[in-house]
């Protein structure tokens, strides 16, 4: 088994609001993150895929395809874009760190044909990241 | 949904390597120059990764103004601008960075109750980083 990363970077605008919370509770829990008119980051997105190598290729998923992959189910949806008003799963989801990593599992995990999703792991500033590994 | 959180720390500090156990020669060839009698410093680069489920109202795994306050407050005003040697948990111990990052650890698992501690990790240079992730 051999794991392999890919980086991808996107910048995106959100702001952390729970319309079941007061004015009071939004403002106390998300601190700077509930101003309504939103914020930006540079994110850096790192996907790890695991499988064994190819006997024939030397390869364990065809780095194009999976940069295709990840252009077409993230990058293009995400990148540029204000995640609450933008992106159809943070229309009822918060999109702190935690679930746009999740959002980017649940997107691409389905679509990677030869080799198997191991980690999504978003970095939302360099001292801040977070990981899924698929787990319920 | 269960993610991982990794947020980074910084702190400056000095020590000195040296081992009562051991006559002088013996420490200075473990050592080497870390043995030097005067100390030397680092800036300590520490990622500390919790995890838990993603709380549905919030959207996170642990409000990062708790993390960030309980490090502040237990971990770096604990360490930064400090010679390691005089603190407490290093009077009998080398501070080594692997003894640094165990003291951390269990600073963090004692006393921080917001979400669950999966490792500490510590950058003493670019070159050379610890983890620790509790008793295996």
């Amino acid at each position: 088994m051999v794991y392999l990363t890919r980086k991808a970077e996107f910048s995106a605008s959100h702001y952390y609001h729970n319309p079941e919370f007061t004015a009071d509770e939004n403002a106390r829990i998300f601190g700077k993150c509930n101003n309504p008119n939103g914020h930006g980051h540079n994110y850096t997105l790192e996907v790890t895929v695991k499988g064994a190598v190819d006997p024939k290729s030397g390869f364990v998923v065809d780095l194009k395809q999976l940069k295709d992959t990840m252009n077409k189910e993230v990058l293009d949806s995400l990148d540029h874009r204000f995640l609450n008003k933008e992106v159809p799963e943070f229309f009822t989801r918060i999109p702190t760190t935690e679930n746009i990593a999740i959002a980017i599992w649940q997107r691409l995990a389905p679509k990677l044909k030869t080799a198997q999703l191991h980690r999504v792991r978003v970095y939302e500033t360099p001292d801040l990241f977070v990981d899924f590994y698929g787990e319920a | 949904m269960k993610a991982h959180l990794t947020r980074r720390y910084m702190f400056s500090a000095s020590h000195r390597l040296h081992s009562d156990e051991m006559p002088e020669e013996q420490n200075r060839a473990v050592y080497g120059k870390c043995n030097n009698p005067f100390g030397h410093g680092h800036n300590y680069v520490v990622e500390i990764t919790v995890s838990g489920p993603v709380d549905e109202r919030t959207g996170m795994v642990c409000n990062l103004v708790d993390l960030d306050g309980f490090v502040h407050q237990r971990v770096l005003e604990r360490y930064d601008h400090q010679n390691l040697n005089v603190i407490q948990e290093f009077t009998k111990q080398v501070p080594t960075t692997e003894n640094l990052c165990i003291a951390i650890y269990e600073i963090v698992q004692r006393g921080f109750r917001k979400a669950h501690l999966e490792r500490v990790r510590i950058e003493e240079t670019m070159m050379n980083s610890f983890e620790y992730l509790g008793e295996m």
